[in-house]
């Protein structure tokens, strides 16, 4: 039987790749004028940060749904803290992600 | 001097909106509306923030039986709310949570527990009275106000329920995707429901999951209130859709494509809905059947010298649009795009010139002017470029500065620093100049990719 508390430690901590892979994901939606590596895990997507607002946050949305299958969801459209910053996001889909 | 309700709703349990999937009585809301009345400030003007769409209309309410006009800009950067102060000294904020970083007097949404009781009494409020401002942006760089009294948006409203088919279904809830701060979300949510008798849903569900889940949660017929970047998301998203009567579109032309990919997956006829800030709504069509638009009743269309205007039926006074119309039989119109300095991004209308002011207003900046790319995706949202002359400035200093200053779906992609604009003789900026600027800027982008 595995043990959960291993698997959330996992999910808790995603990896470089995945962290690579969201930051490619996010130029390619949204067509943005950097390079992937220059996303910062922990500065803030949204806002004074990376700049994306609610219509870039869709965007997202949809790419990792159709990237991840993983869907998100929020109380309204204020609560985007899953795009806090790159590494919360990668958090999200490392949790939700199909095994 | 005519009176008209404030809801349409007639007995003590019926429904004016659903929360979190019950429903709240016509009984608790005018109590929720007499509790917040009594307990505002006395002011004059007040910034209706509430993001629970039911609190709005309480609030919206209680303004009202005040007599206090609810103002409602474009945006809430620090920049217009200053303005905004400017305009009404008195001015203060209703939240229901931390009103955040908005400088003015805050008064937090008041707690009700009083328990409704005996027959419904429903306030009347004079049709002259000053309901609510809207603002647009000028293209002078101050917000210009349009005043909107409480009997023309009563029948704006009833005009477009008609159309929605909520006068004869009021058992119908309407959940919206707008903010019922925005001239579409404040009509075609918050009154259409408080002035056909049927419902509004409390919530804005924003990710395509959310907008499922609120719909599943509404144990009654529903309508979905939406515009066509969300939509396009939605059905891009999501296999299933939940069961509709009708969905609702505004803020920008549906492809045909969408419409009737939305028809066919919900089931239910899409109507669109033509209508602006200054005017509100104006026309609808069902898209799938017509390109034509069906002006609402006694609302007239015309192009006069090349310019659309409108006038009758709610509309006070004959208003310029910034579209290009041609008319067709029966008042009927079609739409040819939009006039050229008038840019609407997701449901938001500004003006390059009103942007260029506002980048030009920053201190440094020597020269700039935004522009709008021509190749519009279906459906999705254009973004602005920028041009700018500020030797010493970089670019974060001035995206921060703009931040301050514009709505973020305006902030330019890019910002492009350049040492001069391509300037006529006569200093106007030839629109064939800026397109090469913005070609030269995607080779260079090529280059580094």
């Amino acid at each position: 039987m595995p043990d959960p508390t291993e698997s959330v430690s996992q999910a808790a901590a995603p990896d470089e790749a995945l962290l690579a892979e969201l930051a490619r994901l996010i130029v390619s939606a949204l067509n943005l004028d950097i390079k992937p590596e220059e996303i910062q895990p922990d500065v803030a997507l949204y806002g004074e940060g990376l700049g994306l607002d609610s219509i870039d946050i869709l965007e997202v949305a949809l790419a990792v749904s159709k990237h991840f299958g993983v869907q998100l969801r929020a109380d309204n459209e204020n609560n985007v803290a899953i795009f806090r910053s790159l590494r919360s996001l990668a958090d999200f889909v490392a949790a939700n992600r199909s095994a | 001097m005519a009176r008209l309700p404030l809801i349409a709703h007639r007995s003590p349990e019926s429904v004016v909106a659903w929360r979190d999937g019950q429903p709240i009585s016509a009984a608790r809301y005018l109590a929720d509306v007499q509790g917040a009345a009594a307990a505002m400030p006395g002011r004059g003007h007040v910034l209706n923030v509430c993001s629970d769409r039911y609190r709005f209309a309480v609030g919206l309410g209680a303004a009202m039986l005040r007599g206090q006009i609810t103002l409602m800009p474009p945006d809430h950067t620090p920049e217009t709310v200053r303005q905004l102060r400017g305009f009404a000294a008195d001015l203060y904020c209703l939240a229901d949570k931390a009103g955040g970083d908005i400088n003015l007097p805050q008064f937090d949404f008041p707690l009700n527990e009083a328990a409704p009781a005996g027959p419904l009494r429903v306030p009347e409020i004079d049709a002259q009275q000053g309901c609510a401002i809207v603002f647009t942006s000028g293209s002078t760089g101050r917000p210009e106000p349009h005043a909107k009294r409480w009997g023309a948006l009563v029948r704006n409203v009833v005009g477009e329920a008609a159309r929605l088919d909520l006068l004869a279904h009021q058992d119908r809830v309407v959940v919206a995707t707008v903010p019922p701060q925005h001239m579409y979300g404040f009509e075609s949510s918050v009154l259409v429901a408080m002035q056909s008798g049927a419902a509004f849903d409390a919530g804005r569900p924003f990710y395509p999951a959310d907008i499922c889940a609120t719909l599943a949660r509404i144990d009654a017929p529903r309508v979905l209130v939406i515009t066509p970047f969300h939509l396009r998301t939605l059905l891009a998203e999501v296999a299933l859709l939940p069961q509709l009567e009708m969905i609702v579109c505004a803020t920008a032309p549906l492809s045909p494509q969408l419409a009737r990919e939305a028809e066919l997956r919900s089931g239910a006829p899409l109507l669109e809905i033509y209508g602006c800030t200054e005017t509100g709504q104006l026309a609808t069509r069902r898209s799938t059947r017509t390109s034509e638009w069906e002006p609402l009743p006694d609302v007239r269309i015309e192009a006069r010298d090349g310019q659309a205007w409108a006038s009758g039926g709610h509309v006070e006074r004959a208003t310029p649009l910034s579209d290009i119309i041609e008319t067709t039989a029966g008042g009927r119109f079609v739409l040819h795009g939009r006039s050229a300095d008038v840019v609407n991004l997701a449901g938001k209308r500004s003006s390059l010139a009103y942007l260029s002011h506002q980048l030009n207003s920053i201190e440094g900046v020597e020269d700039g002017v935004f522009y709008l790319p021509d190749d519009v995706p279906d459906d999705g949202v254009a973004r602005l470029a920028a041009f700018v002359v500020a030797p010493g400035l970089t670019r974060a200093a001035l995206l921060g500065e703009l931040r301050r200053r514009i709505d973020s779906v305006f902030l330019p992609r890019p910002l492009v620093l350049v040492d001069a604009l391509p300037r006529a003789a006569t200093g106007k900026l030839p629109r064939p100049a800026l397109a090469e600027l913005a070609a030269a800027q995607v080779r260079r982008r090529g280059q580094l990719a």
